[in-house]
């Protein structure tokens, strides 16, 4: 029978464990995923215990604690601190969100940390999204129009601006392309949840002159059609999007448009 | 000495931030055939101008009649008359222009019945010279920074834009006063990058995080503020810092003055509305400086709400279910998130909270650096947009979506003015050695410190003082205690400790140049502060309760060496660009 073995370095051992220094009788476990690639060592899970009787409600409260008090080497993004620029994006309790919105209230006992799931990790909690932002790119996400009037906006009734709800809030934190079976397997190929309601947003966009050849463009094998409908994405996702029925909608477009 | 490999590069123009300005003048630069590099520490589209909610303002006129003047007379007045009224008319008169140039490049704008760009009323902004409320705030629901960012994005993509990201900018290579390029630290591989440059363009936001509650994003640091000031130039008008009035209490997170601009409205704990009177007739939509004022009186006086009475309520749930379903969704996702309200039922608890830098790097209306050196002149290859810069249009107060278009205005004038200025592929002059080995062995200084005060106790330290010696209400003696207490925070650094010696992510240290940038602009701040003896816009001084137009009419500039600052003045520029319009003369400011 074959022996399928994983490289050594891949696996995780236990790591550092910090013991609560504050005396605190509100302790939680934080279990962190740890790894630098400027050591040779392995990847760890560091264990925290965190004072929760001072410590606000979200879990990037909790990152930040263990950062400013108990462990400063520790690494993970993180900007706006309120659920708009994306940076923060990792896996919590086995789910993918954002920290800043997260409430660790919600996570029931050991609360275990670890970067999104299926990327390449830079370091701890910092994930590799480039090749995602290479996907991005591929769509191509800019309006296309070819009118020449400068004195005027582009005219959009209200209901064609309705129809791009849903899709121009996306922060591109890439929850739902890396909560996405699909993605995990082909994720080279096939562009995901977050980019494919991108390339939607400008398909449905009716200021923009190249609905045809977006559709045409995405109406391939991989890109599109790897797409499931295991809707891990629409669960996933932090702002509460439904990138599924986007991917949907463009499948329905293509098979009844003469692209 | 320290030693590391450089990896040298040689760009017509270097943009240092990749937010709204930096996005749009990359845009400009890449059209103008420039070979261009946008520097960011974060992805752009993590960039705080996506956290701006309520909108950009341009007269359009697309809901009533609007004219560029009314707009640009509401900007001097919100100024509190301290903004240069030449680039104030350039702001409001290329303003529609840019609007409609955001819109063209896929801007999902709110729209009107007619299909327009959808505006809204906003606070200080009014018809015919302050005769009414004017409805001139472009929105994109109450997400319009996120919107803007995310197209301007798409358009430098468009235009192959070269992006390094994750990149932290160290210091401004410079030779006889004049700036040849930057060095960066690449986060994600740990290399030291030298970037040679005909022009390096700052663009690197505000630094919002000198103070402890702030609706800025953790990289609010400044730090393209603190490189200017490492460059001995001088930073302007630091003492303007603006207090949104309503930041969620507790948190901090902005609540969009769009809120008031659709009809919400502050009450304090008797259940008045309280604004009326403090401005009878703009009501909610005074400027900011006034509503945060009011707020804290109301507050200070015992008539706030709470277990400790130490903030209001903001009421919208009185408003149609479809305005705050379709032109408030973000703050009514904030609310519940952040203060666990539900908008259609009960009030928002809000205080006012530090939101915008006024002051910044001096720059004309083309953005060039200003210094001053005997006269007013302009600092070769250095330019300044956006919340970094200070051109100054804002003056003593900004007005609520006259950031986002401040951020295209002047991203579009810095790229116009190095077009002309730079010819395409120009040879680049040496640099002295010296530059770079000073700026590694600051870098390399901090990455080995060893002391006994943590960045993150260092940090708090400043923000604390900063929020307490240097608020809404500043006195001699507070801002006296504010001025020693800061110095001996930055005393703290010289025993700071760094845990991490590594190059690849070292947020440890990331955290600790941020610091370092960080105390610098405190030190200005409170400075700047305790010098200017008058009230004038955000300055609002118990001691000094008027403005003082015969002393004060003038730009702060402060210099910083260490803790050792240096403060002067230059006057506020009192003519506009052209005839098209006149000089608004100061007048009393009532809302």
């Amino acid at each position: 029978m074959a022996q399928i073995s994983l490289p050594k370095n891949s696996e995780v051992n236990k790591g550092k464990y910090f013991k609560d220094k504050t005396g605190s009788k509100n302790i939680r476990k934080v279990n962190v995923y740890r790894w630098n690639p400027s050591t040779e060592e392995n990847p760890r899970i560091d264990t925290y215990e965190v004072d929760m009787d001072n410590c606000p409600s979200k879990v990037l409260d909790i990152l930040n604690k263990i950062k400013n008090e108990i462990d400063p080497t520790l690494a993970y993004r993180r900007s706006c601190a309120h659920g708009v620029c994306g940076s923060c994006a990792m896996n919590m309790g086995g789910k993918n969100g954002l920290a800043c919105t997260k409430p660790h209230a919600e996570i029931d006992g050991e609360i275990d940390i670890y970067p999104l799931p299926h990327l390449k990790v830079k370091r701890d909690l910092i994930g590799d999204l480039d090749g995602l932002y290479k996907q991005y790119q591929s769509i191509e996400p800019w309006l296309k129009n070819n009118s020449s009037k400068d004195t005027t906006e582009i005219f959009q009734s209200k209901e064609d601006r309705a129809k791009l709800d849903g899709a121009y809030e996306c922060i591109m934190c890439a929850c739902c392309s890396t909560s996405c079976p699909s993605y995990w397997w082909n994720g080279d190929k096939y562009l995901g949840p977050a980019v494919l309601l991108q390339a939607y947003r400008w398909i449905v966009d009716s200021r923009d002159d190249e609905r045809k050849a977006r559709l045409k463009k995405v109406a391939d094998e991989l890109k599109l059609y790897r797409c499931h409908t295991i809707l891990n994405c629409t669960s996933a996702c932090p702002k509460g999007l439904n990138p599924a029925k986007a991917i949907a909608e463009i499948k329905k477009m293509l098979a009844t448009a003469n692209v | 000495m320290s030693s590391y490999n450089i990896i040298d590069h040689e760009y017509d123009v270097v943009v240092l931030g990749a937010g709204g300005s930096g996005l749009r003048a990359a845009v400009g630069l890449s059209e103008a055939g420039l070979k261009t590099a946008c520097i960011s520490k974060v992805f752009p589209t993590r960039s705080h101008t996506s956290a701006a909610q309520g909108g950009i303002s341009a007269a359009l006129g697309n809901m009533g009649e609007d004219d560029w003047r009314w707009h640009m007379y509401d900007t001097v007045k919100g100024a509190d008359w301290l903004g240069d009224q030449d680039s104030i008319e350039y702001l409001c008169k290329e303003a529609p222009k840019a609007v409609l140039e955001l819109e063209k490049y896929g801007v999902p704008f709110s729209r009107t019945d007619e299909g327009k760009i959808y505006q809204r009323p906003f606070g200080g902004m009014t018809k015919n010279y302050g005769n009414g409320i004017v409805q001139r705030t472009c929105a994109a629901a109450d997400r319009t920074g996120h919107a803007i960012l995310h197209t301007l994005y798409g358009q430098a993509l468009k235009h192959n834009t070269e992006f390094f990201i994750e990149y932290f900018a160290l210091d401004l290579l410079m030779k006889d006063g004049e700036c040849k390029g930057l060095i960066a630290w690449n986060l994600n591989d740990g290399t030291i990058h030298r970037f040679r440059a005909h022009t390096v363009i700052i663009a690197t936001g505000g630094y919002g995080k000198v103070y402890y509650s702030a609706t800025s994003a953790h990289t609010c640091t400044g730090d393209g503020n603190a490189m200017v000031l490492r460059a001995g130039l001088p930073l302007q008008d630091m003492e303007f810092v603006q207090f949104h009035p309503t930041g969620i209490y507790g948190h901090g997170t902005l609540i969009s003055e769009g809120v008031r601009g659709e009809g919400g409205y502050l009450v304090n704990s008797k259940g008045e509305r309280f604004m009326e009177r403090y401005a009878p007739n703009a009501k909610d939509l005074a400027s900011r400086d006034v509503v945060s004022r009011s707020m804290s009186i109301e507050i200070n006086e015992g008539r706030g709400v709470g277990k400790d009475q130490d903030h209001v309520h903001l009421h919208l749930s009185h408003l149609d279910k479809s305005v705050i379903e379709n032109r408030l969704p973000g703050i009514t996702e904030a609310a519940r998130l952040f203060a666990n309200v539900d908008v259609t039922k009960e009030p928002i608890p809000v205080v006012p909270t530090v939101h915008y830098n006024m002051g910044g790097i001096p720059t004309n209306y083309k953005a060039e650096v200003l210094t001053v050196n005997g006269s007013e002149k302009t600092v070769p290859g250095l330019m300044a947009i956006g919340e970094a810069a200070c051109v100054s249009v804002h003056g003593a107060n900004r007005l609520g979506s006259n950031s986002l278009i401040d951020l295209v205005v002047f991203g579009r004038a810095a790229a116009k003015r190095a077009a002309e200025l730079i010819k395409p592929g120009a040879p680049h002059e040496e640099i002295p050695e010296t530059e770079t080995q000073k700026c590694l062995d600051r870098f390399d200084k901090l990455r080995n410190a060893q002391g006994d005060n943590s960045t993150a106790e260092l940090r708090l330290a400043m923000q604390k003082t900063m929020q307490s010696k240097c608020a809404v209400f500043r006195t001699e003696k507070n801002l006296e205690e504010g001025v020693n207490e800061i110095r001996k925070t930055y005393d703290g650094m010289d025993s700071i400790s760094v845990k991490d010696r590594s190059l690849v992510f070292n947020t440890d240290l990331v955290e600790t140049l941020e610091f370092d940038n960080l105390i610098r602009q405190a030190v200005t701040t409170v400075d700047s502060a305790y010098h200017r003896k008058e009230s004038r816009g955000a300055h609002a001084r118990e001691d000094y309760p008027n403005r003082d137009d015969k002393k004060f009419m003038q730009h702060t500039l402060a210099w910083c060496d260490g803790k050792d600052t240096k403060i002067t003045y230059r006057p506020v520029h009192n003519s506009t660009l052209t005839n098209e319009v006149q000089y608004f003369p100061p007048q009393e400011r009532v809302y």
